[in-house]
């Protein structure tokens, strides 16, 4: 762990050890945010910065913070954090920041950032932190954008809010699947996106926690 | 090192330091980002109000929108109780939404004439006058809200001059599912408004929407604006509250005492 390089704690999250995908944190924002790209991309570049620099900031400090208060003062750090991030987007980005509404203050119970948070900052020197928190901010990003995609494509023909499948609402021929729009849509997509990724890295498939045991004779069975 | 990093002092002192650090961080970007969020959140509404008005377009920048606002709107501050103008309060400081919070400046709505589920209502609103160049009432934009189904819809409704006839109607922020409730932001669906009826020749408030289709036949179909397909409930709330704000309790008096002259 010590030996990690930048690369590898940028990159290997994107695909190898996908947050979303093989650690199966922050669904609860992927479901909620990825309605259409634009706020997926918001919500992505937001998670992102505020993971990279908690990250760094409680790796600078980590010699410092007593054990017993260590969760809450990484809280802290990254509670900070997301205030500012959300009253930047309300200054600059208002009627992204309106459409995001509670989601970004969320990000503060993303289990991603603390979970960077305890698992990598509190061991390793701020750059590398930083890094690490960027490249899981990546890995987050590339799965809610995939997502973006999907349902707002699909859900409403749209990208970005650019028409692509003109809707038959809207004089079109494209008839939107409005389950897409809904939450519980995305967890099917996740649930493929993880099928198709361990698919493709057999490695990250889980050994089953338990067995069956052999089937006995038919007979017997009945 | 380890035992002297766990001793209570020191990890009061580690705590008190960040909280000072954070703290100090949190409230200096609060503090320096207030004017710019106030100044988009005042602007986002005089956009809407342009909007639903029928003025300007899509696209402008923040000063011609505030340039618009100051040339083509008259803010007017109403007596919901009386139904006549009032100023009692600087229209364009006044905040009807904060209003509706404070005990002194509402009343609590009673449930049975809830029926867009608002629980308090202010005494004073604010109404947006339209003149055209001869200086006659073009139009009046009216701030409506009321629940959905899963958020309370915020907007405003334009009325052309015969106080009578719709000249638009847009929410400038609500919670509704996106691409079902959330059609009410659909262009192709609030421009079925525009030029709809609000009341019958003997005064009744008839505007309706109607689940499925109106059938462009039927003698009530000026009043009548079809409901949005998947989202029952969100058509529901929509024309229950403009029922609500159009009707004896909202600015129904207003209306009648404008119409005849007398607000």
């Amino acid at each position: 762990m010590s030996q990690a390089t930048v690369k590898e704690v940028l990159f290997n999250p994107i695909f190898n050890n996908n947050p979303i995908g093989l650690q199966i944190l922050g669904i609860c924002s992927a479901l909620a945010v990825t309605s259409n790209l634009k706020t997926a991309l918001v919500m992505s570049i937001a998670l992102t910065l505020v993971t990279a620099f908690s990250s760094m900031f409680i790796s600078m400090i980590r010699s410092q913070i007593p054990s017993s208060i260590r969760m809450i003062v990484q809280m802290v750090i990254i509670a900070s954090l997301v205030i500012v991030v959300d009253q930047v987007l309300k200054a600059y980005a208002f009627a992204l920041s309106k459409q995001l509404s509670v989601f970004v203050g969320l990000i503060i119970t993303n289990c991603i950032v603390m979970g960077r948070a305890e698992a990598f900052a509190m061991q390793n020197p701020p750059v590398l932190s930083f890094f690490d928190g960027i490249g899981n901010g990546l890995g987050y990003s590339a799965m809610l954008i995939a997502l973006g995609i999907v349902r707002e494509l699909f859900g409403a023909g749209k990208l970005m809010g650019y028409t692509i499948l003109p809707v038959i609402n809207d004089g079109g021929w494209y008839l939107p699947n409005g389950l897409l729009l809904l939450p519980p849509s995305a967890f099917f997509l996740i649930g493929l996106f993880i099928w198709a990724l361990r698919s493709w890295k057999r490695e990250q498939v889980e050994s089953p926690s338990y067995r069956m045991a052999p089937q006995v004779s038919s007979k017997e069975a009945y | 090192m380890s035992s002297q990093k766990e001793s209570t002092v020191r990890t009061l002192t580690v705590a008190l330091l960040v909280c000072l650090v954070c703290s100090v961080f949190v409230a200096g970007a609060a503090v320096a980002l207030r004017p710019t969020q106030l100044e988009n959140r005042q602007l986002d509404k005089q956009r809407s109000i342009l909007a639903i008005a029928g003025l300007g377009q899509a696209g402008m920048s923040g000063q011609e929108i505030r340039d618009l606002f100051e040339a083509r709107i008259d803010p007017r501050l109403v007596d919901l109780e009386t139904g006549t103008f009032s100023d009692e309060y600087d229209p364009i400081a006044y905040d009807p939404l904060l209003a509706a919070k404070d005990p002194d400046l509402s009343k609590p709505v009673p449930p049975s004439e809830d029926i867009a589920s608002i629980k308090r209502r202010e005494r004073y609103s604010t109404v947006y006058l339209v003149q055209d160049e001869q200086g006659e009432l073009q139009t009046v934009v009216i701030p409506v809200r009321g629940y959905g189904l899963w958020s309370t819809l915020y907007g405003f409704i334009a009325i052309k001059g015969d106080l009578n006839t719709v000249e638009g109607l847009g929410f400038y922020q609500h919670g509704e599912t996106p691409g079902l409730g959330g059609e009410v932001d659909n262009p192709r669906w609030r421009s079925q408004w525009e030029g709809k009826q609000l009341f019958d020749e003997n005064g009744e408030l008839e505007i309706e929407v109607v689940k499925g289709g109106v059938d462009p036949q039927s003698a009530e179909a000026v009043h009548q604006v079809d409901g949005l397909a998947g989202a029952t409930l969100t058509s529901n709330g929509v024309n229950n509250l403009l029922h609500y704000w159009l009707g004896e309790d909202g600015f129904g008096p207003f209306i009648a005492n404008l119409r005849a002259g007398e607000a």
